[in-house]
């Protein structure tokens, strides 16, 4: 364990920044955090995909504001803004699938999320994207009852096409379209790979998931999230390959049957593969080149 | 500070490790019955093999041809002894008639009654079987629902059938996974509902196009469309589908006619897979409405069998519907519903102990099996048991998580050479605690096969007053679990008799009060998937020595009450002149 990330350090803003129309000047969390409450308002209508009520995601959603509001007041002494935890909590609501009508799992995905940002932090800057650690903990430690989103958009091109365009447009206002693109561009790559290598293989199998929503919301919401990716475009445009080539490796680790079908890295393959190299690249970059305010 | 975030950490980890354990399997058996598989001893050495399909569906031949075995019990000879008659799907493969010989032995008599060679190739395959007098001549027929052209087998009275289905109108191409005769316009007849899964127009064994797989796996209704005949009381039947509004193309899997709403009519319900169940609420006059806000949309999953039991001890019929559920994967959860239609309510989802993850359940059947008054759950599951170190779930989930229009077509299916699929699953046997909790108690009362389960049947198979398992397998062995209850409790069976065109009495409710406790049960023709129970129907009392009330509504709004009936005895009943 480390010390608590600094929320503060997160909020800072650099006085020598230029005009910014209104829309420049709104943080862009507020425009992921209202597509996501979008995707999931939608979903729900559309798809029930949380079931027959909102309760999972109330749970989610109070969980981690909660918990963002007592551990933001007690370590950085201070109203810590909720919109981080607003997005963490509508993730974990939508890309969580428990068993039966089970409410704990969202409630303890959000706790274990929102508080691996003020314990599992290096040099003030928090290692994990807080869902991707959350619900990966839930794959590994409790798979008996807890699921990934799969097919409870119900595998219509036009839901994910719907998905994409604001997906994308959000990433490009949030100015990390190039890490969606070069992920979307090596995934892609990687399928066809695949395809070349797997007995049987077909390329428009491997690259099915991608026209799903979990790779959808992974693609658009996690792997492109500010506070822990690693600074510099080259180097977020070679992350996000590694990013997608650990995605393949474990994919092909699965297809022979390396891994078991039913290990956690087999059902979700980004999000481990995030898991793994996404902390690895914030320590290397940070312990290389560390950052102008924790050099002061 | 900070250690004390990092201990609630540390201690959410931990909790997150603690709940999300697999269950532990209940050992011991304070349950009041044991199971003991007994087909073997009792003459049955009965094998289903799968159809070999479309070479171009080689690839995952397992799992598309994953379905077809099925078993009904009904008393064939009329002798008052349960018989079973078994399908089978191999080209060339016998279904089985296995005849009750009173002594604790079976024998297949299926050749001479002319019900064993069904399915010759060119000609489709059994996927079921579902038993009526549906010309009310006082023997029973069957309808043998199949990929490829179905069949309805007279009875000619002497125990020999013969197939009438191009006179009676029914023979036509479908690909059917059940079926279930009831009364849907109230005229006293049996009409015939027919399930379809695969699209009519689909030859599985000489496919013109790979695009044959469902549109989605939540949502799809790309399915056959299910059939509704109307019988003309003069040995034929007409399709009155369009006109009835039950011609569904959600890939039905089973369907199950009571009166679910007291109105007095008969109603349908349908377990989909890939879709939400379907309630078709019935106007009594052959006509059906598809009920919206009962609470069935928004849990599309993958029903793959119907059953109604008054689990809950209110007069109504419950629901409950199978789902899939793979660790990690996916968690449908089977859905238990408590039967609120008759104040206007819904059929709420109740299910939230071990009734919920039975694996990639097929077949489920509610029954007493300790006499203790509450009606248990017995629920089959596992889907393709091959490699025991290999599964295609990763594979499959590639297609799954995509887009429909790739996973429509078998094409691009990743192969599934000898990998399993959610098998070597064990049964799910849910004894009822009351108040709706069941415990599975399936390894503690010897349920302990690993086999593919599809259909579950249920019937007093020797007269001792228990009801008995049978289980149909896929590609495997038939399994016939002989159930001892111990210490002994007190039981009722009725017999109902029905008049007319309905001597079955499909569609009769039969309220039970004994001991202080309320009990419902209901003659169904079709039960869980691809699957018949014996019609007769087996109350548990419990302690009490007496039903003090009994009272029969029958399809045609009769009613016939009896008092202090005496237990351990089978009662004939005949339904009343109007």
């Amino acid at each position: 364990m480390t010390s608590a990330a600094n929320a503060s350090a997160m909020e800072a803003k650099d006085p020598a920044a230029p005009q910014k129309s209104i829309f420049q000047r709104i943080d862009a969390r507020w425009y992921s955090s209202t597509l996501l409450t979008t995707f999931l308002v939608l979903g729900q209508w559309r798809f029930q995909i949380l079931g027959d009520s909102y309760v999972p995601w109330a749970c989610a959603l109070g969980t981690a504001a909660l918990t963002e509001l007592v551990l933001g007041r007690l370590v950085a002494r201070k109203w810590v803004n909720l919109l981080s935890a607003y997005i963490s909590g509508n993730s974990v609501a939508i890309l969580l699938k428990p068993a039966g009508n089970l409410l704990w799992p969202f409630v303890l995905c959000s706790f274990l999320s929102i508080a691996s940002k003020y314990v599992l932090a290096w040099r003030g800057k928090h290692l994990w994207n807080p869902t991707n650690l959350g619900i990966c903990v839930m794959l590994a430690a409790a798979s008996s009852v807890v699921s990934i989103l799969s097919h409870q958009w119900g595998n219509e091109l036009w839901t994910v096409g719907v998905l994409w365009v604001l997906g994308g447009l959000t990433v490009i206002r949030a100015k990390v379209w190039h890490v969606t693109l070069t992920w979307f561009a090596a995934f892609v790559a990687f399928a066809a790979f695949r395809a070349s290598v797997i007995d049987g293989g077909h390329f428009l199998s491997e690259l099915a998931p991608i026209t799903g929503p979990m790779y959808t919301m992974f693609m658009f919401f996690m792997v492109t999230d500010p506070r822990t990716i690693v600074r510099g475009r080259s180097l977020q445009i070679a992350i996000a390959v590694t990013i997608a080539g650990a995605e393949c490796l474990i994919r092909l680790l699965a297809e022979w049957d390396v891994i078991r079908s039913d290990n956690p890295l087999a059902i979700a393959p980004p999000m481990f593969a995030l898991f793994f190299v996404g902390p690895l690249a914030i320590v290397l970059q940070t312990w290389l080149n560390p950052p102008r305010e924790q050099a002061r | 500070m900070q250690w004390s975030i990092d201990a609630a950490f540390v201690a959410a980890l931990a909790c997150a490790w603690h709940f999300g354990r697999t269950p532990a399997l209940v050992r011991t058996n304070p349950f009041g019955f044991t199971l003991h598989e007994v087909a073997a001893e009792s003459g049955i050495r009965f094998v289903h093999r799968a159809p070999t399909l479309d070479a171009k569906l080689a690839h995952i031949q397992a799992h598309v041809a994953g379905m077809g075995a099925a078993v009904s019990i009904v008393d064939v000879d009329q002798d008052g002894w349960p018989d079973l008659y078994v399908a089978n799907g191999a080209a060339g493969s016998q279904n089985a008639l296995y005849v009750n010989l009173h002594d604790g032995r079976f024998e297949d008599r299926a050749e001479t009654a002319g019900l064993a060679d069904l399915n010759r190739a060119g000609d489709g395959c059994t996927t079921g079987s579902v038993w009526a007098d549906y010309d009310g001549d006082g023997d029973t027929d069957v309808f043998v629902y199949r990929w490829g052209r179905q069949m309805l087998m007279q009875n000619d009275g002497a125990g020999h059938f013969r197939d009438v289905s191009k006179t009676a109108g029914l023979d036509v191409h479908m690909n059917s996974n059940g079926a279930t005769w009831f009364d849907a316009d109230g005229d006293g007849d049996l009409d015939l509902y027919v399930t379809a899964y695969f699209r009519e127009d689909i030859d599985l064994w000489h496919l013109a196009t790979t695009r044959i797989m469902q549109e989605s796996f939540e949502f799809a209704e790309n399915g056959g469309v299910n059939r509704l005949f109307e019988n003309r009381g003069d040995g034929t039947f007409v399709d009155v589908t369009t006109h009835a509004g039950v011609g569904s193309t959600r890939w039905t899997l089973a369907a199950v006619a009571a009166d679910l709403d007291g109105d007095g009519h008969q109603d349908l319900y349908l377990a989909n897979d890939y879709g939400p169940e379907e309630f078709f609420r019935g106007h009594g006059d052959g006509t059906f409405e598809l009920a919206r806000g009962v609470g069935l949309e928004e849990s599309s999953k993958s029903g793959m069998s119907a059953t109604l039991g008054d689990f809950a001890g209110e007069g109504a019929p419950g629901v409950f519907v199978t789902n899939i559920s793979k660790r990690g994967y996916l968690f449908q959860g089977n859905n238990l519903r408590v039967n609120r239609l008759r104040g206007g309510g819904s059929l709420r989802n109740v299910a939230e102990g071990p009734e919920v993850d039975c694996g990639w359940a097929w077949g489920a059947q509610f029954g007493d099996l300790n006499d203790d008054g509450l009606p248990d759950l017995y629920v089959v599951n596992g889907f393709v048991s091959a490699s025991l170190d290999r599964d295609y779930w990763f594979g499959m989930s590639k297609i799954a998580v995509g887009s429909g229009a790739l996973a429509e077509d078998a094409q691009w299916w990743p192969a599934m050479e000898d990998r399993s699929l959610s098998g070597y699953e064990p049964s799910c046997v849910l004894v009822n605690q009351g108040r709706l909790r069941f415990t599975n108690a399936a390894l503690a009362v010897g349920a302990t096969d690993l086999l593919d389960g599809r259909a579950v049947a249920l019937a007093d198979l020797w007269n001792r007053g228990v009801l008995d398992v049978v289980v149909a397998n896929q590609a495997a062995a038939l399994l016939v679990y002989r159930n001892d209850v111990a210490p002994p409790r007190h039981w009722l069976q009725l017999d109902l008799v029905g008049r007319g065109a309905n001597r079955d009495a499909y569609g009769a409710s039969v309220r039970l009060e004994a001991g202080g406790r309320v009990q419902s049960q209901f003659v169904l023709a079709a039960s869980g998937f691809a699957a018949q129970n014996d019609r007769r129907l087996h109350f548990g009392l419990g302690d009490a020595q007496a039903a003090d009330v009994v009272e029969i509504r029958w399809p045609s709004g009769a009613v016939t009450r009896l008092t202090n009936e005496a237990a351990d005895q089978r009662i004939r009943v005949e339904e009343p002149a109007r």
